[in-house]
């Protein structure tokens, strides 16, 4: 079937199989790669993204469904000019990130957290991020980076 | 001034955080443009004879490129034949690479050993395809009784090889005699504890990408060692000239990608079969049945000594379980033997050991890799003589240490201790947690009648970290005339910041700035001898190669700018801090690092090193947990977890502090949630994220971090591992915080991990036992 995204700003269509995943459609069809997949359960986020501005993972979402609507990946998050996003500069200065591989959809569920509660609490930051699963930082400098980046914000 | 020791943020980041890293999945070389996929079929049964593989309809299915099996690896040499041991052969002592009667096939031929064997490879056009073709492969399977428990193996009554005539595959350690070692002790306690099967879990699973062009195999793959990795591909029918590996980003290893799994194998050998261009990303499900897990040992412990505290013997007896095949042998058990009576001068230390084989998945190193267990078992033992004998559980960690000026101190069980300063970790952590203050909310709370009950949990550790110093690791420094420089490492990095840590080296010895110094690791043509990340080794022996080599630089340099200058090679002095050449006593005449290397031949100053240490080092340190223990439901909660963890100077402490948390959650993870499962007919509980506990932010708090800092002399920078080091803490001081917790209502132990249902269970257990007494 015919699926037409607004991936990061950009008009991306594709002819698709029907059960196409929109991480699948990220990753294979616009060819952005930031966004990983690491498990096949909803259970990590690695895979989280935005879409009409609220995260998803969009390993649960069909590309079907992200038909017509916006997405926006950890590629499309710093300025034009290049400028990282405040999340993403929190990450670097934090040390919030090690292997990497959980980062985009870190960044991208905190850039919807702080969306929603702009100065959350360090016990809201470690419920909202419930559903993603990183392996390296013990989450310890991945929660520094979120308050710094909610403080950075303000 | 020396940039070591400062906070430097990572030269890595940048790129992860705008463009994302780039894994196998992600490639987008030209040689790799149009590679097809590969999907195992992978065994549905523990144990079981295979009677028939039916190919015919995957064949016929669309996208469908090549269905392979063992039987089509006619282009392999063959394994060496099995060799049947005589009945009364005792198992061989270990640690030995397993083989012979024990061979481990690449695909499964007659038999298959646990659910998640690879039985045949298929590849298509596209994943989905991929999903959909395997499942048409029909395998005929004649189950076997499935072996899933190390009792099971132990019974030796179903066999997974039966040539062997035993499921015991390995043997070691000391002869453990009779219970004499305990006359005279007037507390003993004993018992067992389990350290259960967990997974590594790195975000990014195994992948492998492979192209077969002009004679050359090209590997992708997700490895912590892609030296050794070329050499485990020359299984393929490659001399290891005639293979590339290169590790593109890695997104997590944690000693699960130390080896190289079938499947890699068999990937690279369908490249070279087929001619085509092939990738290979695994699922979280395959990921959970097929990457080598962790821990999965049987402890039998006793522990005796006096009323004051002091032990007097310990004794260790430890059975692991290998999973289907042994490929680490008794390497695991052999260091948990190695490092069992930890920080303590035990005067009578019995250790032993046997390996045996079951219908899991297959166990390897997992960060710590059989020192995890050493420590988490000795601090049990430890706690447990402590409440038994009625002494505080600090007081008798202190009565026992080795002390200070014991060192080097070699331990009963023969480890060489180099440095360390046990109490000094334990006092520094006792006095930031307010141990004291604890204590006395710990007796508030329960004379209070209280249900939320305070558990103060110790460990204090030692680990054996770079226990290969003689292989050492290799680094080649390069400044080119263009004032920059290169360092190829034969370390690799898969999210510790080597590309940080080593430009800091080099800046630091050459005063050339970080942002003009590349690092390189982990591709065999650029950098052909390496040895690799495991064991806390990359920043002692990587580092201390690096900086060997920045030294060799100067020194050729050095020369250079004699020449220059037209001065003698003595008067020639560098400027570390801002990079320049001068002659001594005459700052106004300099030289830059790219008039020195134009200098040279090609302009390239070049060092190329290996550097060996001649003694392993041993990191300790002390961590404390606090937890809260919900006495009408179980759930623990982890409130605070306080650390002093000593691996010598520090370089980066921004690196050095990330491995620490990534340390610590791991180890805490096995304590409160993680575990492996499988039913009585050997299939996997846990081989989804939905059933596997993986720790989340929501579980653990923010990290107390204390610094504590002993040098070591086995390497020029004095540095030990700190990879490890918060896992092997961590795991014993939250599992004792628990049990501290409920001791009172006479709860003496609960194995890991203390799930709910298990504290209540432990603590209803108990209070029945109670009423009965009475």
């Amino acid at each position: 079937m015919k699926v037409e995204l607004t991936v990061n700003g950009k008009g991306v269509t594709a002819d698709v199989e029907d059960r196409t995943l929109l991480v699948h459609f990220l990753r294979d069809v616009a060819d952005l790669t930031a966004t990983n997949i690491g498990c096949d359960t909803t259970s990590c986020g690695a895979c989280t993204v935005l879409l009409d501005g609220e995260s998803v993972k969009s390993c649960t979402v069909l590309a079907a469904q992200a038909d017509g609507r916006a997405v926006t990946t950890l590629e499309g998050l710093a300025a034009e000019s290049g400028e990282m996003h405040p999340v993403q500069r929190a990450f670097h200065e934090e040390h919030g990130l090690q292997c990497g591989y959980c980062t985009p959809g870190m960044v991208m569920a905190i850039v919807s957290l702080l969306k929603e509660n702009p100065s959350p609490t360090e016990a809201e930051v470690r419920t909202g991020l419930e559903g993603n699963i990183c392996r390296c930082t013990g989450y310890h400098n991945i929660v520094k980076a979120a308050l710094a980046a909610a403080e950075a914000s303000q | 001034m020396s940039i070591l020791g400062t906070r430097v943020i990572r030269t890595e980041d940048p790129r992860l955080l705008t463009s994302g890293g780039v894994y196998v999945d992600d490639l987008r070389e030209p040689d790799l443009a149009g590679a097809v996929r590969a999907t195992f079929v992978r065994s549905t049964v523990a144990h079981a004879l295979i009677t028939g593989i039916d190919t015919s309809a995957a064949l016929a299915a669309p996208g469908v490129v090549a269905v392979l099996t063992a039987a089509d690896m006619t282009d392999l040499p063959a394994p060496p034949p099995p060799e049947p041991l005589p009945d009364d052969a005792p198992p061989p002592e270990g640690p030995n690479p397993m083989g012979g009667v024990w061979q481990e096939p690449l695909l499964a031929v007659d038999r298959v050993r646990f659910v998640g064997e690879p039985v045949a490879i298929v590849l298509t056009d596209t994943t989905y395809a991929g999903e959909d073709v395997a499942e048409l492969v029909s395998v005929d399977y004649e189950p076997l009784p499935a072996v899933p428990s190390i009792e099971a193996a132990l019974a030796d009554e179903s066999l997974l090889f039966p040539d062997a005539g035993t499921n015991v595959c390995v043997r070691g350690g000391r002869a453990i005699g009779d219970d004499s070692i305990f006359a005279g002790c007037e507390v003993i306690v004993e018992g067992d504890v389990v350290n259960q099967r967990v997974a590594a879990l790195p975000m990014e699973g195994r992948a492998t990408a492979a192209v077969f062009s002009g004679g050359k195999l090209t590997v992708w793959t997700s490895t912590q060692n892609a030296q050794l990795a070329r050499l485990i591909f020359t299984a393929v029918g490659l001399p290891p000239d005639a293979i590339r590996v290169v590790a593109p980003d890695v997104g997590g290893g944690f000693g699960a990608k130390i080896g190289v799994d079938r499947e890699q194998i068999i990937v690279a050998w369908a490249a070279k079969r087929t001619g085509k261009p092939v990738r290979w990303v695994e699922t979280r499900n395959e990921n959970l049945m097929g990457m080598t897990q962790g821990r999965a040992q049987l402890h039998h412990i006793k522990i005796g000594g006096d009323r004051q505290g002091h032990i007097k013997a310990y004794r260790l007896d430890v059975v692991q379980d290998s999973g289907a095949y042994s490929r680490m042998g008794g390497f695991l058990p052999m260091l948990t033997n190695l490092m069992a009576p930890g920080v303590y001068d035990i005067p009578v230390v019995e250790a032993d050991y046997k390996v045996v084989v079951t219908n899991g998945t297959p166990i390897a190193a997992y960060r710590g890799a059989g020192r995890p267990e050493a420590a988490a078992t000795v601090e049990r033992a430890v706690d447990w003589f402590a409440a038994e004998a009625g002494v505080d559980p600090a007081v008798v960690r202190k009565l026992n240490f080795i002390k200070k000026e014991q060192f080097p101190f070699v331990t009963k069980t023969g480890a060489p201790y180099d440095t360390g300063d046990y109490e000094a970790a334990l006092d520094l952590v006792l006095d930031a947690a307010g141990y004291d203050q604890l204590r006395a909310e710990q007796k508030r709370r329960r004379d209070a009648g209280e249900t939320k009950l305070l558990g103060i949990g110790l460990a204090t550790y030692v680990e054996i970290t770079a226990a290969d110093g003689a292989a050492g690791e290799t680094a080649k420094v390069e400044v080119h005339d263009d004032g920059t420089a290169t360092v190829y490492t034969g370390s690799s990095a898969h999210g510790q910041g080597h590309h940080t840590a080593f430009a800091m080296i080099v800046q630091n010895e050459l005063g050339i700035p970080m942002d003009k110094i590349e690092v390189i690791h982990g591709d065999t043509d650029l950098i052909p001898d390496g040895v690799g990340t495991y064991a806390s080794r990359s920043l002692q022996l990587g580092g201390s190669a690096v900086h060997k080599a920045a030294i060799e630089v100067k020194e050729e340099a050095a020369k250079k700018a004699a020449e220059l200058f037209e001065a003698a090679e003595a008067d020639v002095v560098l400027d570390a801090d801002t990079g320049t050449w001068h002659i001594a006593g005459d700052p106004d005449k300099s030289l830059s690092w790219s008039q020195v290397a134009a200098a040279a031949d090609q302009g390239l100053i070049v060092a190329n090193v290996r550097f060996t240490a001649d003694r392993p080092t041993f990191p300790f340190g002390t961590q404390l947990s606090l937890v809260e223990v919900d006495a009408e439901t179980g759930k623990v909660t982890l409130l605070r977890h306080v650390t002093a963890d000593d691996a010598g100077p520090v370089l980066n402490p921004v690196l050095m502090e990330g491995q620490r948390h990534g340390g610590i959650a791991q180890g805490a993870a096995q304590a409160l949630v993680e575990e492996i499962l499988y039913d009585a007919d050997g299939n996997p509980l846990t081989a989804t994220l939905m059933d596997y506990g993986a720790i989340t932010a929501a579980e653990l708090p923010s990290f107390e971090l204390l610094t504590h800092e002993t040098s070591t002399s086995a390497n020029p920078l004095g540095v030990k591992g700190i990879g490890e080091a918060g896992t092997i803490g961590a795991t014993p001081a939250v599992h004792n915080a628990v049990i501290d917790a409920v001791s009172h209502l006479g709860v003496r132990h609960i194995d890991m991990p203390t799930t709910p249902e298990r504290v209540w269970t432990a603590i209803q257990k108990a209070g029945a036992q109670k009423e009965s007494a009475q």
